[in-house]
């Protein structure tokens, strides 16, 4: 069933064109990757995915429970409730709170209790609180972040925060999850964990991910299919194995090391 | 842990009602005399001022200049209202209107002004404050013009005092325990990521105003009613800065800190009433301290709060165990 697609979708700033024409489409239950050279445009297309940008032209659909819905315009708030998280290329946690109240933040669109109820403490606050509190350690135990909920979240080593980000985005609920670069910075053996993560949240909260990421050894292992970006346009589309063979992105991209490896 | 809740909730009772108790002892035996009297009214109103400004700027981190503005409608509104019925009935239906136009006129501002940011917000609402001044200056018909207001009558003493300080800080401080406090907090710590995790920052940057104006209200109604006279150069740019002050000084984002501060300030300012002279340079000379040696004010974005005292009293009681 499909999940996710993107037609045409073009964004220009100014004279400048940072992607023409994409086309994706997601399935449910995928793991697609999206790739490309510094400056390809795949931190724009998510940009436009979740409302941080309008696109200059094209649709955004995302279908949900049989209906479809156009993201195009939406403000990132709304697309958040439809169902679509993300994390950041450049972290971007609440860095001053604690790693408990970061998840927390995260739940605010299931909270049913209206402002009177906040400011009187009454009993369907006090009801959805510990729903949302146990719901929270539930999800940073996953994360084995629970021993550090107390911790602001900018005393977290390098590789929890990205941890924390995820889950802080699992914590909205969604149905579609794009991670940005989520082992940017990681060694190795962060990464090779990071790699395992994905493919068991993917199971465990039924998820769709979309995934950017620079680290072949992530995107070539778990996703299903790659998109390919060069300066803004979808060179490339298809299996790792194909997207590894692909003259077109071997000269763009991966270069001659790779195609030789 | 129902036992430690309720065991929580009865020392917050105690400690509210000894609070109470306290003052209104001082002020029966009148060790707190008239004169010191006119120094709590102005701490009390002080603390709404700054804690609600804190809501605004140090909890939802959005810049505003303008809390005068909003101060001075809550006291014509109460003003004008307790002229004409000059009963406990009149005063507390002034208050209330008071705080309700300021919170109306918080939200008619605040919707346009909210999409700027930093020192634009700022000087918008710098000027929205101002336009309010020569608004009440040149209704001549209603507000007096600048000769302002006299022969309000007064019904603020300390029991109406308390009951609106700690009205207020109990709203706010349960505000930021809910979910809809923690958006208010999300869009301070980042807006981009807050509006990611499903916030909708317009709603909550608006919510803060409004919330925030409506006690500047309440706030501006007891000073018209304990200071029976009211002109508009009360609430110019000046006041909008020195409630500012007091929430920088107590820590931006801190309630305890609000309140320690406009205490401290007050107390300051009453003791060097003596030496007239040298006082504003006293005055500006501490507050240059203050913030050179804790520049993110005094208590930070930490709270002091009961279980910080109750745990300290567990460290004393272990301390004098082991030896």
């Amino acid at each position: 069933m499909q999940l996710l697609a993107i037609e045409k979708l073009t964004k220009s700033f100014g004279g400048l064109t940072a992607v023409l024409n994409v086309n994706i489409e997601l399935q449910q239950g995928e793991l697609i990757g999206l790739i490309g050279p510094n400056g390809a445009g795949k931190t724009t297309v998510f940009n436009l995915l979740t409302g941080v940008y309008v696109p200059t032209s094209g649709n955004i659909t995302f279908c949900k429970d049989d209906s479809k819905i156009s993201l195009h315009g939406l403000r990132p708030h709304k697309i958040c409730k439809e169902g679509v998280a993300r994390t950041f290329q450049n972290i971007r946690l609440f860095r001053d709170l604690t790693v408990f109240d970061n998840v927390r933040i995260a739940m605010h669109k299931n909270v049913k209790y209206g402002l009177l109820a906040s400011l009187l403490h009454s009993p369907s606050y006090r009801r959805e609180e510990k729903t949302i509190a146990d719901a929270s350690m539930e999800l940073l135990k996953i994360f084995n972040l629970d021993e550090k909920k107390d911790e602001y979240a900018k005393n977290l080593p390098y590789g929890e925060q990205r941890h924390l980000e995820i889950a802080r985005a699992l914590a909205t609920n969604p149905e579609l999850l794009l991670l940005d670069e989520p082992a940017a910075g990681m060694n190795p053996a962060e990464t090779a964990q990071l790699t395992e993560l994905i493919k068991w949240i993917r199971e465990k909260f039924n998820l769709t991910i979309l995934l950017i990421e620079h680290d072949m050894s992530v995107v070539m292992k778990i996703c299903e299919r790659i998109y390919v970006l060069d300066y803004g346009i979808l060179i490339a589309e298809g299996t790792p194995d194909e997207i590894r063979s692909n003259p077109r992105v071997i000269e763009a991209y991966l270069g001659e090391d790779v195609s030789n490896a | 842990m129902r036992g430690i809740l309720n065991k929580q909730l009865t020392q917050r009772i105690i400690f509210m009602l000894l609070a109470y108790a306290i003052v209104q002892l001082l002020v029966s035996t009148n060790i707190i005399n008239a004169y010191l009297q006119a120094t709590l009214v102005t701490i009390c109103i002080n603390i709404i001022l700054a804690v609600s400004l804190n809501l605004i700027t140090g909890f939802t981190g959005q810049f505003s200049l303008g809390h005068a503005g909003f101060m001075s409608i809550g006291a014509y509104t109460c003003a004008l209202i307790t002229m004409r019925v000059p009963t406990i009935a009149g005063f507390l239906a002034g208050v209330l209107m008071g705080a309700v136009m300021a919170a109306l006129v918080g939200f008619l501002v605040g919707l346009p002004t909210l999409r700027l940011r930093g020192d634009y917000l700022a000087i918008a609402t710098l000027g929205m404050s101002e336009i309010i001044r020569i608004v009440f200056i040149n209704l001549d018909s209603i507000t007096n013009g600048a000769a302002g207001l006299n022969d309000i009558p007064r019904f603020v003493n300390w029991p109406w005092l308390y009951v609106f300080v700690a009205g207020t800080i109990l709203l706010i401080r349960n505000l930021l325990k809910s979910s809809h406090g923690r958006a208010c907090i999300a869009i301070r710590e980042d807006e981009i990521a807050a509006e990611a995790m499903g916030i909708n920052t317009t709603k909550y940057k608006v919510l803060a105003f409004i919330i925030g104006a409506f006690c500047a209200g309440i706030a501006g109604a007891l000073y018209s009613s304990y200071f029976y006279y009211i002109k508009p150069d009360l609430f110019g740019f000046l006041k909008s800065v020195d409630i500012l002050v007091i929430v920088v000084l107590g820590g931006l984002g801190s309630i305890s800190g609000s309140v320690l501060a406009a205490v401290l300030l007050a107390v300051v300012s009453t003791y060097f009433q003596s030496f007239p002279e040298i006082r504003m340079i006293l005055y500006a000379l501490i507050l240059v301290i203050i913030m050179i040696f804790r520049p993110q004010g005094l208590l930070g974005s930490k709270e002091i709060s009961i279980s910080m005292f109750n745990r300290m009293g567990k460290l004393f009681a272990f301390g004098k165990g082991e030896k």
